[in-house]
């Protein structure tokens, strides 16, 4: 066992992956001498070299569009977006390139190609440094959407993406960024497969659906729940698309009642999709309407309001309270 | 404020010229190429084969048979020319104009036509050939084509890139960026921009207030502009530069100055915006026609060999027709397929659903 930080887990992770295969790149901005303004990338560039691991000049489509050559010649880009707000430079690169070309050539061409984002709030940063942009990838056909909560996840989950033949839109969560936890680092057994959510806490009255940072928040909601003689289950989702549809349904028919929590806002976010298709397949199971919180439909506020935006244990509680009020 | 619109962009075009619109072979300090007979009669084959190819597409478009059809009239000098420069190893990106450069890269001209009559959205193997899938979204190839290049420069290749585009093409981010990165990687890439002087309405002047082939010296490479309807210059200067990429000495932009004579798209409407005095000034540089008087002011073909390709054209146009006519359509579940690489479960249940609605049509 080895005590990570969820950056470090993801280093260990792309540093085993780039030691299997040598098609394996990393490119982004400050991702080698500095490694990464989260230092993700920390000292891969010291041992693969500059043709491995590639600063790019500062133009997000640039990096995606290159990728996309790149892994045209046979190699498997590992893309950071420095921030979730500067993914939207590369939203076309991302959206009409590298998700439908696969399609256009149908089946001719893979794209392995992983976009990672380190997303959401809580670090008090400036506009553009803490949004949550996943909606936008899961809407879109030919991508697959991943989102890490733990240190353990982070080091299978890059790994999985990177060898995944899709390409993948990899959510870090970066207030969690310097968790710790224990690591096998020696052994695949316990690996959970990468389109496979997980429940991380069972319980028998409310299904708490959660991705990346708010898994956190909803097992704290659950521990505080428990002292109202409430039992929470906490289903930590992992991949947004595909969904792991059965384990949720599964979940919710044993529970009858849903609270979807995430950092975006509520407003045609995830949580619409997850209502939508917990209502169509378990409605007769329901005792109470399938509730979120999120963020406002407002522009992510500036950090000091920022505690009120994010959704906390308390907002998450009381949408609990409102769950069992039906 | 008013605009000098006869600076910049319209200023006399400082080309690089081999065969002049007369069929006069002229000289140039720093391009020559020296090309037999049997090579001239070839290229001016693949001229006349691939305007047949498209005159037969925009009337299939016009017949009802394709959607739409992206004519490539007026710039085949420029595709031949440069599509007859690559060797087997280097690999191009086209936009969606480039019939003659997938022509010179053997692609079976019926699989261009697939994407524009709605069976697919491209179809051909990009590696089978080394030709790229039709890029649609506006320069967004250019930036596939750095990278590819920065592959072929880690596989330790020798081999290049070529990347297509537009004069609109110029103003888009994605050019710029791609220009960035072939600069300070030194990627052995070619750029090569056919300057057809409008995207779709918008002329010259409202992209550029220089000539485009400059911009490269901002971004730290050479640019040379080349008459876009020579097709020996347009080999020369496209050979030269592939090898410079080839032998290390990073990218090239080249601009060929050319004319679209046609419309951007079947949709599209140029008596609107443009004049007719300007069309008739190009039909004198004819790119086909130039060739062909070369041919006869030096004794290297006759009559017969110009009616034989012509026969072979009209061959060409009616087994197009007949392929494209025969295309079948695709089935509604094949709309599933190829999505993603791996298994992907919502796939699978959107796919079965929708069987299962399909089925309850069936008697």
């Amino acid at each position: 066992m080895t005590v990570l930080s969820l950056s470090k887990a993801l280093n260990e992770g792309m540093r085993k992956a780039m030691e299997d295969d040598p098609k394996v790149l990393i490119m982004g901005e400050d991702v080698g001498k500095l490694g990464g303004v989260f230092r993700v990338t920390d000292g891969l560039q010291k041992d693969f070299g500059e043709d491995r691991v590639i600063d790019t000049p500062l133009a997000e489509s640039g990096i995606i569009g290159t990728a996309i050559g790149l892994a045209l010649r046979g190699y498997r880009p590992v893309c950071e977006i420095q921030f979730d707000g500067f993914v939207f430079p590369a939203a076309d690169q991302i959206i009409t390139q590298l998700a439908k070309m696969p399609m256009r050539s149908l089946g001719a061409i893979k794209l392995p190609v992983v976009v990672r984002i380190p997303c959401g709030g809580g670090i008090g940063a400036v506009e553009h440094h803490s949004e949550s942009p996943e909606a936008y990838f899961t809407h879109t056909a030919g991508l697959r959407v991943v989102a890490c909560s733990n240190p353990a996840d982070a080091y299978v989950m890059i790994q999985q993406a990177i060898r995944s033949d899709d390409p993948v839109i990899f959510f870090e969560p970066k207030r969690r960024y310097w968790e710790k936890a224990d690591i096998d680092t020696g052994s695949t057994d316990w690996w959970t497969p990468l389109d496979k959510g997980r429940v991380v806490r069972p319980g028998t009255d409310v299904t708490l659906l959660a991705y990346g940072p708010m898994v956190k928040t909803c097992l704290e909601a659950a521990k505080a729940a428990e002292d109202d003689g409430r039992s929470l289950e906490v289903i930590d989702l992992r991949s947004l698309n595909p969904l792991d549809a059965p384990l949720v349904m599964d979940s919710v028919r044993r529970t009858g009642r849903v609270v979807v929590v995430h950092e975006a806002p509520v407003n045609s976010g995830f949580g619409a999709e997850l209502a939508a298709r917990i209502t169509e397949q378990c409605f007769y199971h329901l005792e109470s309407p399938v509730l979120r919180v999120g963020g406002f439909s407002t522009p992510y506020p500036p950090s000091k309001l920022e505690e009120y935006y994010l959704p906390d244990l308390d907002r998450v509680l009381d949408a609990v309270d409102r769950a069992f009020g039906y | 404020m008013t605009v000098d619109a006869s600076r910049g962009a319209e200023a006399p075009p400082e080309l690089v010229q081999l065969l002049t619109p007369e069929g006069e072979r002229v000289e140039h300090p720093d391009y020559d190429i020296d090309l037999k007979p049997e090579e001239v009669r070839s290229l001016y084959r693949d001229l006349v084969l691939v305007r047949r190819i498209d005159l037969e597409a925009v009337a299939l478009q016009r017949q009802g048979e394709l959607g739409i059809w992206a004519s490539l009239l007026g710039q085949e000098a420029a595709q031949i020319g440069s599509g007859r420069a690559l060797t087997d190893a280097d690999m191009a990106f086209p936009t969606y104009r480039e019939h003659g450069v997938a022509w010179c890269r053997d692609v079976d001209p019926v699989k261009l036509l697939g994407l524009f009559r709605g069976v697919n959205h491209g179809g051909w193997d990009p590696r089978e050939h080394n030709f790229h899938l039709y890029t649609i979204v506006i320069g967004s190839q250019t930036l596939h084509a750095v990278g590819y290049a920065m592959g072929i420069q880690r596989d330790d290749a020798s081999a290049a890139a070529i990347a297509y585009f537009g004069d609109g093409a110029t103003s888009q981010g994605d050019v710029n960026e791609s220009f960035i990165w072939a600069s300070v990687f030194n990627a052995p890439i070619v750029f090569f921009c056919q300057n057809n002087q409008w995207a779709i309405s918008e002329p010259l002047e409202k992209q550029t207030r220089i000539p485009l082939y400059r911009r490269a010296s901002g971004f730290g490479f050479p640019g040379v502009r080349v008459d876009g309807n020579d097709v020996f210059a347009c080999l020369a200067v496209t050979r030269q530069a592939l090898k410079n990429a080839r032998e290390g000495q990073g990218p090239t932009l080249i601009e060929a100055f050319t004319y679209r004579m046609g419309a951007h798209t079947t949709t599209d409407d140029p008596t609107r915006y443009r004049v007719a005095s300007e069309l008739e000034a190009w039909k004198l540089k004819d790119p086909i026609e130039r060739v062909k008087s070369y041919l006869f002011k030096n004794e290297l073909a006759d009559q017969a060999f110009i009616e034989s390709v012509e026969a072979e054209a009209d061959q060409l146009g009616a087994d197009l027709r007949r392929r494209c006519l025969a295309m079948p359509d695709p089935q509604p579940l094949d709309m599933f397929d190829h999505v993603y690489a791996e298994p992907h479960p919502l796939i699978d249940e959107e796919r079965a659903q929708f069987a299962a609605y399909l089925e309850g049509f069936r008697d």
